[in-house]
């Protein structure tokens, strides 16, 4: 019933783009163009400030990364604290979270000022790497 | 526009605040904010490697370049005379009837007075001659000119470094305003002071400019760079300057 809503809302939603999804309160619960995450692989574009840039701004559980931002809350035990749908929504909308937010929203393909030509029409993650990071993120529960 | 105005009277105000109760100036150089070893080696001639650059555009200096016979010395004499010169850009020029930075006045004597051919930008000479004009104001405080075109330059710079870009949709503000001082990755973010330039960074392992510097920034956050020279970078190097006001010229700095 839920997956049906969530169908139809997305659609509604975003029809051009083709990367539509659902936000039902703090979350969009069903998992991004029906990828399925995998923990391992989240955890190496977490720790790879090239691809999922997390540590550019944040510390985490990954010892060896030399260089770990202090910019934002580290990102330790985050799925204790968040849900696999909240978790999602911050990476895709976390102004929704904090207004101004300096977190990039990895899933937006659109309305930048100035994107250089290489990243244009792109977002940050595909579907699939969100979903990984999602996973590995949710198998955080260790608080520091 | 206003925005750009109140930006630099608060800094001004910050200042000359911070001064009249004895208190420190808020403001640190990007060479406070650095390593014991790279401090040692700015304040040392010997080891800063950008002395390659001052003696080469020492050379520069001196010599004829372009149909015109000309050097840089037949027309202003020796190098003290180019004391002060860079506390003060960029300026506007009647002559060209725009705001121009160090590097483009530089360059328009090389073109229109030597009548040479240009130099591309961040060629080791076009480099060299700017780091060793700049280096005889080390020492100086920065003072850029109360002029209203450089003012109306300032103020478009300071619009542009509040303004959100790139894939990562940060604005300079972001960083060297709210979260000076914080790591990003590895690196403390600076205040982004333009106290050093043309500055020798190790990670360039040569000496640039600061509109090299600030693409650097702008490709950090995957935004289309502005392009060398563009009145987009002289505005923000008239903001910068004017952040900085009072600050003490370092050139050639060493960084990072
Ligand atoms: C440019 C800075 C920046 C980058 C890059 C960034 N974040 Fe964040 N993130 C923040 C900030 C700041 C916060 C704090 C709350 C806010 O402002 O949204 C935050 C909050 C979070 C939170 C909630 C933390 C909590 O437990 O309360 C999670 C989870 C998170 N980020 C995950 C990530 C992941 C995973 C990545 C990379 C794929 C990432 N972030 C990249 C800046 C960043
Ligand atoms: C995501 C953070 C971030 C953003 C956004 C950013 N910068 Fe920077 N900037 C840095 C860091 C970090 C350094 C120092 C790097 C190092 O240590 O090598 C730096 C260095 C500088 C410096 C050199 C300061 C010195 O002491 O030599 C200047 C000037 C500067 N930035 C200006 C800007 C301007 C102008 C913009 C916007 C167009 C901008 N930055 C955007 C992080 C940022």
């Amino acid at each position: 019933m839920r997956r049906v809503a969530a169908l139809l809302l997305m659609m509604a939603a975003t029809p051009a783009a083709g990367a539509g999804y659902a936000i039902l309160g703090d979350e969009i619960p069903a998992p991004l163009e029906g990828a399925v995450g995998d923990a391992a692989r989240g955890r190496a574009i977490v720790a790879d400030r090239a691809v999922g840039l997390c540590v550019l701004c944040h510390a985490g559980p990954f010892p060896e990364v030399r260089f770990q931002g202090d910019l934002a809350p580290p990102l330790d035990g985050a799925g204790s604290r968040w849900s696999e749908g909240q978790l999602r929504l911050r990476l895709v909308e976390p102004q929704r979270f904090t207004p101004g937010t300096i977190m990039p929203s990895y899933y937006r393909r659109e309305g930048f000022e100035r994107v250089a030509a290489g990243y244009s029409g792109k977002p940050i993650l595909s579907a699939a790497q969100i979903e990984d990071v999602v996973a590995y993120l949710s198998s955080l529960k260790d608080v520091k | 526009m206003k925005q750009g105005s109140a930006a630099v009277a608060f800094f001004a105000l910050l200042a000359a605040t911070a001064l009249a109760q004895g208190i420190a100036d808020p403001r640190r150089s990007g060479f406070d904010d650095m390593g014991t070893a790279l401090q040692a080696i700015q304040r040392d001639d010997f080891s800063n490697p950008a002395a390659l650059w001052l003696a080469e555009g020492e050379s520069a200096w001196n010599r004829q370049a372009g149909s015109a016979g000309k050097s840089c010395a037949d027309c202003h004499g020796g190098p003290e005379n180019m004391r002060g010169v860079a506390a003060r850009y960029p300026a506007y020029d009647t002559m060209l009837g725009r705001v121009v930075n160090l590097d483009g006045k530089i360059e328009d004597c090389r073109i229109r007075r030597q009548k040479a051919d240009p130099l591309p930008h961040e060629s080791r000479a076009r480099v060299a001659l700017e780091a060793f004009v700049a280096r005889q104001s080390r020492g100086l405080p920065i003072v850029p000119p109360d002029e209203p075109n450089v003012g109306a330059a300032a103020a478009a710079g300071s619009a542009l470094f509040t303004r959100r870009m790139g894939q990562l949709d940060l604005s300079c503000a972001q960083c060297h305003e709210q979260r000076a001082g914080q790591r990003l990755a590895g690196s403390i973010i600076p205040q982004g002071h333009p106290t050093g330039y043309p500055v020798y960074r190790s990670e360039w392992q040569s000496v640039g400019t600061l509109q090299r510097r600030l693409r650097n920034c702008m490709i950090g956050v995957r935004a289309e760079a502005f392009a060398y020279g563009s009145p987009e970078f002289v505005a923000l190097e008239a903001f910068l300057m004017r952040r900085a006001a009072g600050m003490t010229i370092e050139t050639p700095a060493v960084r990072p």
